[in-house]
């Protein structure tokens, strides 16, 4: 078993030093020469830095930080995450292999390691900055693995002294099969791979997507999936690391040097698809619970979808509401319409069941109820598509989330059809978008050939800069373009107490 | 303000202490001269300004809006339950165990009276506290484990905490809620969570890992019945999912305690108790939960089954439980293809073009043929088809297999450490079933709409009569014993007490190694 308390000291050399003298005692630092490439981090650094690189040696980290949760925020794939990364590492963070001789090997990897506890130092402070900063240098961490050269990796991962059990080449023979099976069928002969038995919770990622065997609590890891292993106890480690940081943080007030910093870089490190803010109202839009349908026509798909489930079976399962209702309320739905929408809607039960089961979900996304914290924060913002692309995909029976993610493409289609897209170059490039995981691609690509004249228009009377045509990653961005888009010609700031004819 | 009940210890509170909120909230019962003598029914439940109280709001950050909604649809069932308070003869006294029920033919489950004594005679509390307190004396498992409360009028109380099982069933008597849910014990009394300077103190350590298996999730397949309404028929989904879920929780994740339990109408509960289990972070639910998952995709997601071959043992031996269902439970009992529309459903399933054709104009001329024929004619049918992958074929029957039985989790209930569960043995509102634990060695016997109902239990007792050999003074017989419920308590308790032995087990060896080290 791996132990636990790496960093306590053996109980046998604990008293060397008489308690006593102690205090007194020159502190003698682990002597650190950087042997790989690749850190665990877990000493911290003690060498004296000017004011200067510790600022500037934190800044260039949370450059490269900030671009990895960009990237993660984009769905793109780990391979294009690392490719996109690459030039970015080397300029801020380069780290060379020990065989390449490089002369900066040292500087390097001090800077890399150094940069990295001053992050920590910032990011402790608060549950939400250290889960963002352990998932982003997780995700570092795993690119330079990926990275290494076998060799040092190998290197590296025995210096860790992770003890895994192997598995006996006798057990391994009996659960040929199973080992196979659970591996896709690989390897081919049994002999061929090694295998480690650990206990399930060492490996959750393995465990969740089925890509290991288990037996009674241990599961038995190929050694290929080594990488997963690793990250897993490099997370760990960190995450714990983390906690004790944070405990340690207030001792470190008395610093007025370096506290600005670290809260200057905390602040820095904002989530960049930052929740739509619901101020930006349409002027002289009718927005009201008996305008929707005619507003729906410039919802996106996602919405389109729940509006018509919702008409059709006058009822939404409840992440179909949240969605929806964060939606309306995002396009500037205020709570009297919205309650007035929903209790139209849901035309089947009575005023009683309404009042009871939904009136408080609804007032309480709108922050009207709830917890102090819900109601000063004005309820929940609207979904992003980050968010509906990423959390609870719909289960049986639910309408919620991205058609272009969670449709079959003969569904996607069928719906596309029934909106009003049948244009079959689009309907195409929007199948090819679903293939390659560009979901924003297929909607925007929709958009645009929804309001192609308008763009054109736009773009020709150059009303419109590049800044308010780039890709749509916010459904309730989509729906104030579009609106804008089609209400062209009228004046912004009409009275808004007739409707708004739209066309389509 | 949010307005939170209080506990008063006092239960000479009358009916007038009780600040009704706006009608809404408070149909069903009235408060009337009925209810007037019955002390504590309604009574202290401080509702002011905000008409619901402390509806699972008393918002932490850990309590997310997605938490909220969780409840709402599975809260559907519950919606036709109310009774007239008039029904209701009040026992002549509460307090006394030995006199008889009055429980008239027209009282309805959900009555308060009916709740009094079944809280009062039947609920197993001393093994409810030892099951969450894993030891005879109490300790802050069960000091710090959140209970919250479904109240009369529908109002939901959340983080109710007691030292001991008698206060908890001191203030059930109090407020008698219609149901009660159990949550995760925290790191402080979840009473004092507002008196705390951080409020990061105070948060979620441990919940036994749960699973919850709802028919309605069924409904796109199950032919015999819909929404709250089950038989013995669709039943067999729940059976089925128990066994494949149980068998890979103690064979590939190495549980020991796992009990299932009825929900009272359409699904069934499990709560995995080990301690290990207890203990683990959201991301290790996940991944359990992810595990065991295998029917994705919402309404429109077409195929909803996609393993990848060869097959995860776990999946493996999944299809080998099921196979024989499939046959008996499905293609015969539920007849899924009966109709051209249904068996589209089906042909959209299966890969080969030209098979497809073939099946649908056979299919198309012979209405009304049963499922079992239709299934047998793919194969039949596929020996003559050129071309075909046979492969491809033999998978996708595979994956039609288990769209139709793999158990469809409610995998938010299993993901989340903090989320609620309603309590094992408390009675449903709807149909007055007690949810009873589910004895896994004879699941198959096992039928819901036999498990006995709160007013029969009842009944029970005033109809027993002491076995002439029996009438020992010393010995003084329980009421849930005089009951159908008897079997049902007793394997609670089997269970109970082989999960405080294993609880034991690891605490005296602790203490025997201390006591060693103060050895001189």
């Amino acid at each position: 078993m791996i132990r636990q308390e790496f960093s306590r000291i053996d109980p046998k050399r604990r008293t060397t030093l008489h308690h006593s003298k102690k205090q007194f005692a020159t502190p003698t630092y682990k002597e650190l020469e950087y042997k790989h490439r690749l850190n665990f981090y877990a000493t911290p650094p003690t060498a004296d830095i000017t004011l200067e690189q510790f600022e500037q040696w934190a800044i260039d980290r949370l450059r490269v930080l900030a671009e990895l949760e960009a990237c993660s925020f984009r769905n793109k794939t780990p391979a294009e995450t690392a490719a996109h990364m690459k030039p970015l590492l080397d300029k801020y963070l380069p780290l060379s292999s020990s065989t390449s001789g490089s002369t900066g090997l040292h500087a390097e990897r001090q800077k890399d390691h150094y940069s990295h506890f001053i992050l920590r130092l910032a990011f402790a402070s608060t549950e939400d900055l250290r889960r963002r900063f352990s998932r982003v240098e997780t995700m570092l961490f795993r690119i330079r693995f990926q990275a290494d050269d076998a060799r040092e990796r190998n290197a590296f991962v025995e210096s860790l002294a992770l003890d895994w059990e192997t598995v006996g080449e006798e057990e391994k023979r009996a659960l040929a099969k199973e080992l196979r099976d659970s591996g896709g069928g690989y390897p081919k002969m049994i002999e061929e791979e090694s295998y480690f038995k650990v206990d399930w919770e060492r490996v959750p990622e393995l465990v969740e997507s089925r890509r290991v065997f288990l037996k009674g609590g241990k599961a038995y890891v190929p050694g290929r999936e080594q990488l997963s292993m690793v990250v897993a106890e490099f997370t760990q480690r960190l995450d714990k690391a983390l906690e004790l940081t944070s405990r340690a943080l207030p001792r470190l007030d008395e610093d007025d040097r370096l506290t600005p910093i670290l809260n200057h870089l905390s602040q820095n490190f904002t989530t960049p698809d930052a929740s739509y803010s619901s101020t930006t109202s349409l002027p002289g839009a009718d927005i009201s619970a008996r305008n929707i349908d005619t507003l729906s026509s410039s919802f996106p798909l996602c919405m389109q979808n729940l509006h018509r489930s919702l008409r059709r079976d006058a009822h939404l399962k409840h992440y179909g509401r949240l969605q929806y209702t964060l939606f309306l309320k995002g396009i500037g739905l205020n709570l009297e319409e919205c309650l007035i929408f929903w209790r139209q809607a849901f035309n089947k039960i009575t005023d009683d069941t309404f009042n009871k089961e939904y009136r408080y979900n609804v007032r309480h996304a709108y922050g009207d109820v709830g917890g102090d914290s819900n109601r000063r924060g004005n309820g929940y913002s609207p979904f992003s598509c980050q968010k509906i692309l990423t959390e609870h995909p719909p289960g049986p029976g639910e309408a919620h989330g991205c058609p272009y993610r969670h449709f079959s493409v003969d569904n996607l289609m069928n719906l596309l059809n029934a909106v009003g897209v049948k244009d079959s170059e689009v309907l195409r490039g929007v199948r090819e978008d679903k293939e390659k995981m560009k979901f924003h691609l297929a909607c925007n690509r929709v958009f645009e050939y929804a309001h192609k004249q308008e763009i054109k228009k736009v773009k020709d009377d150059g009303t419109w800069g590049a800044a308010q045509l780039e890709t749509i990653v916010h459904p309730n961005e989509y729906f104030k373009r579009s609106y804008l888009l089609k209400n062209l010609g009228k004046k912004q700031g009409e009275d808004g107490s007739g409707d708004v004819k739209m066309e389509g | 303000m949010t307005a939170e009940a209080e506990t008063h210890d006092g239960e000479d509170l009358t009916a007038a202490d009780t600040v009704t909120g706006e009608p809404e909230t408070n149909h069903g019962i009235s408060q009337d001269d009925d209810a007037a003598d019955q002390d504590m029914t309604m009574a202290n439940v401080g509702i002011e300004g905000d008409n619901v109280p402390d509806i699972k709001t008393e918002s932490k950050s850990e309590v997310k809006l997605e938490d909220l909604f969780a409840d709402i649809d599975s809260d559907e069932e519950f919606g036709s339950a109310k009774v007239k308070s008039q029904d209701i003869k009040p026992s002549s006294s509460p307090e006394a165990p030995s006199s008889p029920v009055h429980v008239g033919p027209s009282s309805r489950a959900s009555d308060p009276e009916v709740m009094r004594s079944f809280y009062q005679r039947l609920f197993p509390w001393r093994y409810l506290f030892q099951w969450l307190n894993h030891s005879p004396t109490p300790t802050t498992d069960f000091g710090h484990r959140e209970f919250a409360f479904t109240l009369q009028n529908d109002a939901y109380l959340r983080y109710q905490s007691f030292p001991t099982s008698d206060l908890l069933r001191k203030d059930i008597l109090r407020l008698m809620p219609s149901r009660f849910e159990i949550g995760p014990v925290y790191s402080t009394n979840p009473r004092d969570r507002k008196t705390l300077r951080k409020s990061s103190a105070f948060k979620p350590i441990a919940k036994e890992l749960c699973f919850d298996i709802d028919l309605t999730d069924y409904d796109d397949i199950r032919t015999c019945c819909d929404k709250a309404n089950i038989c013995n028929k669709c039943w067999q989904f729940i059976t089925m999912a128990i066994k494949v879920v149980d068998v890979a929780l103690r064979e590939d994740f190495g549980f020991k305690h796992i009990m299932w339990v009825y929900s009272g109408r359409r699904g069934a509960h499990a709560w995995v108790c080990d301690k290990k289990a207890r203990h683990m972070d959201d991301q290790k639910r996940r991944a359990i939960a992810g595990y065991l998952e295998v029917i994705k995709g919402g309404a429109q997601s077409g195929k909803k089954v996609n393993v990848k071959r060869p097959l995860h043992p776990h999946v493996a031996r999944s299809l080998e439980i099921l196979k024989s269902h499939f046959q008996s439970d499905i293609l015969e009992d539920q007849d899924p293809w009966e109709t051209d529309e249904k068996f589209d459903r089906l042909l959209q399933l299966l890969p080969d073009k030209t098979l497809n054709d073939a099946l649908r104009k056979k299919w198309s001329s012979a209405p009304g043929r049963a499922s079992t024929a239709k299934w047998a004619d793919i194969d039949a049918l596929a020996k003559t088809t050129q071309g075909l992958n046979a492969t491809a074929l033999r998978e996708a029957k595979q994956d039609v297999v288990l769209e139709y039985t793999y158990p469809r989790l409610d995998i938010e209930v299993s993901k989340h450490l903090n989320h609620l569960l309603k309590s094992p043995f408390v009675v449903h509102p709807g149909t007055g079933r007690v949810c009873v634990p589910i004895n896994t060695k004879h699941l198959e016997d096992f039928d819901p709409l036999g498990v006995p109902t709160v007013t029969e239990l009842l009944g029970e007792i005033d109809e027993w009569t002491a076995p002439e050999e029996g009438e020992k003074e010393g010995k003084s017989i329980a009421d849930w014993e005089k009951t159908s419920l008897k079997p049902y308590v007793e394997y609670f308790r089997s269970f109970v007490v082989s999960l405080m032995r294993d609880e034991n087990d690891v605490k005296v060896k602790r203490e025997r190694e201390e006591t060693d080290s103060m050895e001189f």
